[in-house]
């Protein structure tokens, strides 16, 4: 079962199964290292309803939550 | 000449790299077609001259965003003898895709493994050698911040170039194609480099603990933001006011005794347009100084990236990001640096517009005559209230501003800022910064300044026979003819004159008010708290707040944008808003008093 990566708890770890993002999204998301079966953390989640910081191998970033509902994860085990 | 260029991805510690092996003389560069700048510099790599060009950070060969075009168009249009990339050692699983992008150019490469001490601390083991087969290049370890493995890395360039003498263009073809790597760089990684199974809690997760705590954070943020403002407002402001004196000074004991003699006009020229000009632009050289040491600090140390992160849930609804806002308080300061600040946001359309709310920051030139005029005109149970809303009225000025603009600068890009582990910086490398920027507004901005003196001494001097910024002067007659706009605003010709003044910087309102009515400074007040009320100061106030920024702001505007049509537009909007806010004040309040 695979939910938007905006959706997953802070603190557990997703693999990414698609993403659904048009050209631009998803080149900047690859050069970053976010592709299809690389796990993603959650981190924190900033007040407000704002970004959330994510870690990518040892890579920590901020994603808004509209970019991450793009972003398809099941849980990792 | 050789030519080399030094490429990689944001935070590989590119920049500190490139300074490393260039030094100081690095300079602005103009490429055909590059509309942002680039740092380069020649130095001497054995027994030839070299010249090494920084582009700007990018994170994949075949992305859209205005630095990923730049480096395609530099790498389509110029031909250079090697590529240099820089990669963080640490995030090798990531960072392998660039060369596996730039092997397929054609053009000689030489890897450089940077930031080796952190990938030591985390437990990252990297094969070098399998990295040298695999990309048939030569790959050198080195931790670039402490000056580690240069040396060895200049040597290994030198023998580069004797192998490689001839300028290469890129294989055009390889730009339309996106070809999948992914594969490739999986089993590149996997063959290559080791990563700890589980992370050790590290220092950077901490400090983040407290630092972008939903309660702590904000806090935190709040009073980093205020130090940094005391930093500019308390070393800079004395800094300025000081090069100020010096310059009074020069003025008074060499030139004045010097121009005695010289007729009229000419004198007055040279004293009070020439230098002038010159004295206002060098006055600002403290201050831009201190703001990029500041900033470099900021930016260095990974803050900046955690204060986007805790503010971007109000910006992001004004179509800016958390960047945006410490840029807009930094501006509280001066805006002069915090408009040369917004370099750091790399997509044109936010940036843009963060420099257009800049501007109405009350800035601490502001300050100054905003206190004066309080002091005189309100009781001083009145003043802090009117001095409060003002500040209010500075934040309204910019989110209405960006609330307006941000339909026409969409920001299309996402938001997907790293957030770099916390770092020491170098000293060497915030001279740098400080250094660069300010040759930069020097070589920039300068003459722009100084013309834009010159243009307002001749309106407030000319005819020469007549007493300077009396109504017998063009300043005088276009005051005049404006009348009919600011006798709305209860502002009357004798203080639109002075606006015309504060142009050249906003400060100078005082003084020229001073000389308007040929009252010293001291006299000026009882002037001004007879011919005024509070409801016609507090319109002349909000109005001299938000009105046209100084001609240096101007300037530097128009020297970052690289565009007329947005310096335009940040001298006229401004004016606009200016008159329709102390409309609205001026004649709600007639109407209610």
């Amino acid at each position: 079962m695979s939910i938007p990566l905006s959706k997953l708890e802070t603190d557990l770890v997703g693999t990414i199964k698609s993403i659904h993002a048009g050209q631009e999204l998803h080149r900047r998301l690859s050069g970053l290292g976010i592709r299809t079966g690389i796990r993603i953390k959650i981190i924190r989640r900033s007040p407000f309803n704002g970004p959330m910081q994510i870690r990518v191998g040892h890579t920590d970033l901020m994603l808004r939550p509209a970019d991450a509902a793009h972003i398809e994860v099941c849980l990792a085990s | 000449m050789k030519r080399i260029a030094v490429l990689g991805m944001p935070n590989t510690g590119k920049s500190t790299l490139f300074n490393r092996l260039t030094g100081a003389g690095a300079h602005v560069g103009n490429w055909p077609g590059v509309t942002v700048d680039l740092l380069s510099a020649k130095i001497l790599l054995g027994d030839a001259m070299v010249e090494i060009v920084d582009l700007p950070g990018f994170y994949n060969l075949h992305g859209f965003s205005e630095d990923e075009a730049v480096v395609r168009h530099f790498l389509e249009t110029q031909p250079v003898n090697l590529l240099l990339v820089v990669l963080n050692s640490s995030q090798l699983d990531r960072q392998l895709a660039l060369p596996l992008q730039l092997r397929d150019l054609g053009i000689p490469m030489c890897l450089v493994l940077n930031m080796s001490d952190e990938a030591n601390k985390l437990g990252v083991r990297i094969n070098t050698g399998k990295l040298e087969e695999a990309l048939s290049a030569p790959v050198l370890s080195m931790a670039a911040k402490f000056g580690t493995g240069i040396e060895k890395l200049k040597g290994e360039l030198n023998q580069l170039l004797h192998k490689h003498p001839e300028l290469v263009h890129a294989n055009e073809a390889t730009f339309d194609q996106d070809i999948r790597i992914e594969h490739e760089l999986d089993s590149l990684v996997h063959q290559s480099v080791t990563n700890p199974i589980s992370l050790p809690v590290s220092m950077t997760d901490k400090l983040d603990r407290v630092l972008l705590h939903p309660w702590f954070g904000l806090r935190v943020f709040c009073f980093m933001m205020f130090l940094l403002f005391q930093a500019i407002y308390g070393l800079g402001t004395p800094l300025q006011d000081g090069m100020g004196w010096l310059f009074d000074q020069i003025k008074t004991d060499l030139l004045v005794p010097l121009a005695a003699n010289w007729p009229g006009p000419v004198k007055s020229l040279v004293l009070e347009g020439l230098f002038d000009g010159i004295s206002t632009v060098l006055t600002f050289m403290p201050i831009i100084a201190l703001f990029f040491l500041l900033m470099a600090i900021v930016e260095d140390s990974g803050y900046l990236a955690r204060a986007a992160f805790l503010t971007d849930s109000l910006m992001s609804r004004l179509g800016l990001d958390g960047r945006s806002f410490v840029m807009q308080l930094m501006g509280f300061g001066c805006n002069v640096p915090a408009i040369m600040g917004t370099r750091i946001m790399r997509t044109p359309a936010l940036r843009t517009l963060t420099m257009l709310i800049i501007p109405f920051s009350l800035c601490s030139a502001r300050l100054q005559v905003i206190l004066f005029v309080v002091a005189a005109t309100f009781s001083p149970k009145a003043a802090p209230i009117a001095l409060f809303t003002l500040y209010l009225a500075s934040f309204a000025a910019a989110f209405i501003t960006a609330l307006l603009g941000r339909k026409h600068y969409k920001n299309r890009e996402p938001l997907l800022l790293e957030l770099p582990p916390y770092r020491l910086p170098t000293w060497q490398f915030l001279g740098f910064e400080a250094w660069r920027a300010t040759r930069q507004f020097m070589a920039g901005a300068g003459g722009f300044i100084i013309l834009g003196v010159l243009m307002v001494w001749f309106l407030t001097h000319f005819p020469f026979n007549v007493p300077a910024a009396s109504g017998q002067t063009l300043a005088g007659g276009i005051s005049r003819a404006l009348g009919p706009i600011f006798a709305p605003l209860g502002i009357d010709n004798m203080l639109s004159t002075a606006l015309l003044f504060g142009f050249v910087a906003k400060e100078i309102v005082i003084g020229a008010l001073a000389v308007i009515f040929s009252v010293g400074p001291t006299e000026l007040s009882s002037v001004l708290a007879h011919r005024l009320d509070w409801v016609q100061a507090y319109s002349f106030l909000l109005f001299t707040l938000i009105y046209t920024p100084c001609l240096s702001t101007i300037a530097v505007l128009k020297q970052e944008s690289k565009s007329w049509k947005v310096a335009t537009v940040a001298v006229l909007w401004p004016l606009t808003l200016a008159w329709l806010s102390s409309f609205a004040f001026y004649q709600t309040a007639r109407y209610f008093l």
